[in-house]
């Protein structure tokens, strides 16, 4: 069977579609500039587990455990469910960390950053070009050997079914309210699209995610490495149909002052993605294609998702994130040290060319 | 002839080691996959570069053969 959302209509297609979700999204509900944002939701969902106690951003975000689930469902269906591991899990897991703490020093993962530019927020210009840089310095590891070794099939095909069900039981936890579930009341967390649609949302982002294989930073990369813009035309899609519906629904409010969600230090909104990319850069995917390659099965990026959770959990317990009147105390440092950390990973995961 | 094993390592790298073995210029090569995603990943590049190619899959991994004139 050919695989339409492989081709480049089938991914602009799919970019048109997530696009539009995500603009849809946030007239029913979600933060502004933010239908769709892997970094925050995610964030918010360790709030709503308590490994944060920033009170404004925790919530269960339905979308997350739809990407997840669909991925799974698609995988199965399409025969691509395959799950590994071992390729390098506890390195995986510390650039997840610092993925986040970079992404919620400039307030958005890559997705958030197209959805902020479509929703006229320019402040997300500086973090876009912040993004690229950081994964051209990652393009420059991977041009001198960088890799992080290889996975292998798992012995049982369980081990790949454990954090979709994990997923799903957070969520009937959620749906059950249940008292440990935190619940923002104030704040982007208690922002929100009704919960049936949010988690429809996520289940066919998971499947069009899966099948076109979306990933913002592969974008980039791509474009940077082989000048393949196959990606890339998926995510000028996305960006495109989010700010054609944001002008239908008068979401689209251009300027640099006041960015709902976001500040305007123009130097850690860059530095903030530039950590957020070279490490999606050095793990092969940016946090939404985390997500569909975690549904697959695939453990070395679920270590990664859990690392994003833990960053989290660092970035508001020790006032790393950044809020909208500014970066917290210690996101610089922490941005400086997760630089440092990409670079090392970097240097020492260089295979040297055998003879 | 070479053969460029892939298996196990997730993108980019098997485009990358693809693309290397291209830039070598002569000779004819295979290479081994184990993931949908990277044998499309790797065909586009094959496609682009205008090579001829036959794919073979055996137990859920591929083999492309790729000839070079």
């Amino acid at each position: 069977m050919k695989n339409f959302f492989a081709s480049r209509w089938g991914i602009i297609v799919a970019g048109l579609a997530i696009g539009v979700i995500a603009s849809v999204l946030q007239k029913l509900g979600n933060p502004s500039n933010m239908g769709l944002c892997m970094a925050c939701f995610e964030r918010d969902i360790a709030g709503a587990l308590g490994f944060h106690q920033a009170g404004v951003v925790q919530y269960v975000r339905p979308e997350i455990i739809g990407i997840i689930i669909g991925s799974f469902v698609t995988s199965i269906f399409f025969k691509e469910f395959k799950p590994r591991s071992g390729s390098s899990p506890i390195i995986r897991f510390f650039l997840g960390v610092f993925a986040m703490i970079g992404a919620l020093v400039f307030l958005g993962c890559p997705w958030r950053a197209f959805l902020r530019l479509a929703g006229g927020d320019w402040n997300a210009i500086i973090g876009i070009v912040g993004l690229a840089f950081g994964v051209g310095i990652g393009v420059i590891f991977l041009r001198s050997g960088f890799n992080l070794g290889r996975s292998y099939s798992s012995r049982s095909r369980f081990s790949g079914w454990v954090f979709p069900i994990v997923t799903v039981i957070i969520f009937i936890f959620f749906l059950l309210k249940l008292p440990f579930i935190h619940f923002s009341e104030k704040g982007p967390g208690s922002q929100y699209a009704p919960i049936a649609i949010s988690l429809i949302a996520g289940l066919v982002i998971g499947f069009l995610a899966n099948r076109s294989r979306f990933c913002t930073m592969g974008s980039i990369r791509d474009v940077i490495l082989i000048r393949d813009f196959h990606l890339l035309s998926g995510v000028l899609a996305f960006t495109v149909a989010a700010l054609i519906m944001n002008f239908i629904f008068g979401q689209f409010h251009p300027g640099f002052a006041n960015p709902p969600i976001g500040h305007t230090d123009g130097l850690w909104n860059f530095l903030g993605m530039t950590l957020a990319g070279l490490a999606f850069a050095l793990a092969g995917g940016c946090p939404g294609r985390q997500l569909i390659l975690a549904g697959e099965g695939n453990g070395d990026s679920t270590v990664f998702v859990l690392g994003m959770l833990a960053g989290a959990g660092f970035a508001h317990n020790f006032s790393l994130a950044s809020s909208p009147k500014g970066i917290g105390t210690y996101g610089a440092q922490a941005t400086i040290l997760g630089l440092i950390f990409c670079v090392v990973i970097g240097l020492f995961m260089i295979e040297r060319r055998k003879a | 002839m070479n053969v460029i094993d892939t298996r196990g390592l997730s993108c980019p790298q098997p485009v990358v080691m693809t693309k290397k073995e291209i830039n070598r210029g002569k000779g004819d090569f295979s290479i081994l996959l184990d993931s949908v995603v990277a044998k499309e990943n790797v065909l586009r590049v094959l496609e682009r570069f205008q090579l001829q190619y036959k794919e073979i899959e055996e137990n859920g991994e591929f083999k492309i053969n790729v000839k070079r004139s």
